[in-house]
């Protein structure tokens, strides 16, 4: 066995070492998932209506020139969070005049049309992203997620995963607060 | 007072630490025998301290002492006793004391059981482990001190993380560490060859049972923590390549390699820096986990509390371990002879190809692991996950053609074998194997031609291993009583590797059912709610709330018929902890050889959830999965059985002529 050879195990722990060194930054925090969307236009789309479903579709123009804060939600029917959750965003159109869109990600017009006559459909507009190319343009990293869209089509805000549970229902009415969609302190 | 006891112990476990690290090194440097012995009574020394600080810990968790602060944030009085006592290393403090404790069993165990060890080489190799030992003693000391006291005390308990509560994974890390730290050894006998500069047979022989042993735990450990994931956290799954599964499968698929590198070492002199390498790479693997899970360094479902400073410290040990030790390797290994040669066509070749293999399937497990940190670091923030699909897609096309070369090379020979010869032997096992497959095909149909392909190579390892046995006893060549007495007669080695391969095999039936022909329903149902799954009509009852020692449950009631006639009830619970205020999901399983039916109820949302009462049940039919659990415990008995042959027991007198070893042309190819 060659001396160089016998080095390789070495350099690659060093180098490992180097990236193991920058990982343990007490800044970083490896569960924050940033939005390069955020502050940013919302992305352009267009996607068709829901097949078999009333509800009309939308697109990025839709986003632009509402009155207030509007709710962008992507999710699907074969998603189980996406169920859990769906009664807090009913709950927030219901109650508290949130106005909704939905995004329905990867999923059989059947499948959504039965989800949502069995839970309710609170969505204002629903498009069908059958092939998941608004998702990506969006840049979900699972479903559900949840947006916070301005009224100049302004992304404000993004919540990744089920806004479930006291903690993740607080921060996002806290978030739709600073957006300037929901009151302080009128409570559900 | 008992934590402060333990306290102490721990400070004097580190002081003995401290003299074994420097006295037996010094004393083989020099030929001073009484320095070298030296290394016996301190190691027995660590065990004793280190035991009575472990015992000390368990006493405060099993009386509930709330005075000590990993109590308080681990246990609760009203906690199952056998909780308690698992508590106790449920925690980062407590588990590293486990850590540190087995470690010092493990160099106790050398010093006590390895006497046909040269003593230099043992001092030398004590020497190493109490180097750990010291590491690892002054992390506790200095950043996690399990001893630590609250005052005012509290009045109770925060509780051990509800999953956690479960009898397979109370087992589950001590095995683990076993395994883990097991390793530790091995790495010590290997940096302490290095500095003699030697490595021969007789080496590979010694340290031999200490990596079975440590596999063995390590395959166990890892095989309870999957069925943990199965049967405890409702997932529906045994495997889902999370970073912390990752850290523990790659010193698996290392000391793997190891094992069967040190087989070749062992019986033919080569491969020897090779070994020596895997040796140090396995614990620096080990080590590695230890690392990323309590750094904070990756997400994962599991991590304990997570604190930078305690990544730093371990950081250091590692680049001291790791660092040390492979600068050792690059200076010593090019210097060291090389040994038996070999064709390309040997039992030799075969173990290289199951090495590479392995190595290849390490590199990429810890590539995929790693690489979200290092595309973080490269892009300046930016995060991406790395998740089954990759895994799937670069792992099991490196695994199969191991699973094929399983097949064949135990009939592979020394230096130079016959390989015509051997396919000539394996014709009929292929045919076997082929027609086997196709038979499944045509009662399954549907599903991928890879989930075929792999159940093709799991029938034909299965049976290639049972005809090697077969070739073996000369079953049907000779009379059968001829045939029993060379079963009888064969080492238990040799039985130890049929049993291994052909629970691999078994096991594979298992993964490959029950990832590609699973299926899945997730439904929303009311009492009354009917589903049908996998042939099963399955009817939702209704729902009842009971009470637990430390939880409240909704138990949900199904009933499962098959063609109209009654086969099961199942309870699926959906339990909420109140002191540790978390919710888990205790799912049912109807458990039968050909597959799990696995339930699983959770509430929607919250209280306020205008569904009246209907709950998400998730029903999954898992094909084969229990392969997995019988095919996993072949492995572990397989390794047992190899570690128990005569020719391995450690301290055991060598069998024939007190010749010292240096060859083994006479001992039977294993």
């Amino acid at each position: 066995m060659t001396r160089a050879l016998a080095l390789i195990p070495l350099l690659v722990a060093v180098v490992f070492g180097g990236f193991f060194l920058w990982g343990l930054d007490p800044d970083r925090n490896p569960n924050d998932i940033p939005s390069v969307l955020i502050s940013q236009p919302a992305p352009e789309f267009t996607l068709m209506d829901v097949e078999g479903l009333a509800t009309p579709s939308f697109e990025r123009a839709d986003l632009v020139g509402n009155p207030g804060p509007v709710i962008v939600n992507v999710f699907a029917s074969w998603c189980v969070p996406c169920r859990a959750e769906h009664a807090v965003l009913t709950e927030l159109v219901e109650s508290e005049g949130q106005r909704l869109f939905g995004i329905n990600y990867k999923d059989k017009p059947e499948d959504a049309t039965r989800w949502l006559a069995e839970l309710g459909n609170p969505y204002e507009k629903i498009g069908a992203d059958s092939t998941g190319r608004a998702g990506i343009e969006w840049g979900i990293s699972g479903v559900p997620e949840t947006f916070i869209v301005g009224p100049d089509g302004t992304v404000l805000y993004r919540y990744v995963g089920p806004v479930v549970g006291d903690n993740a229902v607080e921060k996002f009415r806290e978030a739709l607060v600073q957006a300037g969609a929901l009151e302080r302190g009128v409570s559900g | 007072m008992t934590p402060e006891i333990g306290h102490f112990a721990l400070a004097l476990a580190l002081a003995m630490a401290i003299v074994q690290s420097v006295l037996p090194m010094l004393g083989a440097a020099r030929g001073n025998i009484l320095w070298m012995q030296s290394a016996k009574w301190s190691s027995l020394g660590q065990v004793f301290f280190a035991s009575i600080a472990f015992i000390a810990l368990l006493q405060a968790f099993v009386t509930s002492d709330f005075t000590v602060k990993n109590v308080v944030e681990n246990s609760h009085s009203l906690k199952p006793m056998l909780f308690k006592v698992a508590g106790s290393w449920g925690s980062h403090e407590g588990s590293l004391l486990l850590w540190v404790l087995i470690l010092t069993v493990f160099g106790a165990a050398v010093s006590v059981f390895g006497s046909n060890i040269p003593d230099s080489l043992k001092a030398r190799t004590l020497s190493v482990q109490a180097w750990i030992s010291v590491g690892f003693i002054t992390f506790m000391l200095f950043t996690s001190n399990p001893f630590d006291r609250v005052f005012p005390p509290p009045v109770d308990g925060q509780d051990l993380n509800p999953l956690l509560q479960d009898v397979g994974l109370a087992m589950h890390p001590p095995l683990l560490y076993f395994g883990y730290v097991g390793f530790s050894i091995v790495f010590s006998f290997a940096v302490a060859a290095l500095i003699e500069g030697r490595v021969d047979a007789a080496w590979a022989r010694w340290v031999r049972p200490w990596t079975l042993a440590a596999w063995i735990s390590l395959t166990a450990g890892i095989a309870l923590g999957s069925w943990w994931a199965y049967y405890e956290l409702g997932w529906g799954g045994w495997w889902f390549w999370d970073p912390v599964e990752n850290v523990s499968f790659m010193p698996w698929l290392m000391g793997t390699a190891l094992l069967h590198s040190a087989i070749v070492t062992e019986k033919r002199d080569a491969f020897k820096s090779w070994t020596i390498l895997l040796a140090i790479l396995t614990f620096s693997l080990s080590l590695l986990g230890t690392f990323i899970v309590r750094s904070g360094l990756l997400t994962s479902v599991h991590a304990f509390a997570v604190d930078p400073e305690r990544g730093l410290y371990i950081l250091g040990l590692l680049a001291v371990s790791i660092g040390g030790s492979l600068a050792l390797f690059a200076w010593r290994a090019p210097v060291m002879e090389p040994g038996g040669i070999f064709k390309p066509i040997s039992r030799e070749a075969g173990l290289l190809i199951n090495n590479l293999i392995l190595a290849t399937a390490t590199g990429i497990v810890l590539f995929g692991t790693l690489y979200p940190l290092f595309y973080e670091a490269l892009t300046g923030g930016q995060k991406l996950s790395v998740g089954p699909p990759f895994f799937n897609a670069a792992f099991i096309p490196i695994m199969l053609p191991l699973v094929f070369v399983m097949g064949i090379g135990p009939f592979l020979s020394w230096k130079r074998a016959d390989l015509p010869g051997v396919f000539q032997r394996l014709r009929v096992v292929a045919v076997l194997a082929v027609l086997a497959t196709l038979a499944i095909w045509y009662v399954v149909r549907g599903g991928p031609v890879l989930g075929y392909f792999s159940i093709l190579l799991a029938i034909w390892l299965f049976m290639a291993t049972l005809k090697e046995w077969t070739v073996r006893i000369k079953l049907f060549d000779v009379p059968f009583a001829e045939s029993r007495r060379r079963a009888a007669n064969l080492p238990r080695s040799v039985y130890g590797m049929s049993l291994a391969h052909a629970g691999l095999a078994v096991a594979m039936f298992g993964f490959i059912g029950s990832s590609v022909w699973k299926t899945e329903e997730i439904v929303f149902v009311r009492p009354g709610s009917q589903i049908e799954i996998a042939g099963f009509d399955v009817t939702f009852e209704g729902l009842e709330r009971v009470r637990g020692p430390n939880y409240v449950a909704d138990r949900g009631k199904l009933t499962v018929m098959q063609d109209g006639r009654f086969v099961a009830e199942l309870f699926p619970e959906s339990r909420y902890y109140p002191v540790a205020e978390s919710n888990t999901t205790e799912s049912a399983i109807r458990s039968t050889m050909a597959g799990d039916l696995y339930a699983s109820i959770a509430r929607p949302a919250s209280e306020e959830a205008g569904a009246g009462g209907a709950l998400t049940l998730r029903i999954l039919y898992e094909p084969l999965v229990n392969f997995i659990w019988i095919g996993s415990a072949m492995l572990v008995l397989g390794g047992g059985l190899s570690l128990s042959d005569r020719r391995l027991r450690v301290g055991a007198p060598r069998r024939g002529s007190a010749k010292k070893i240096s060859n083994s042309a006479k001992i039977p190819a294993e």
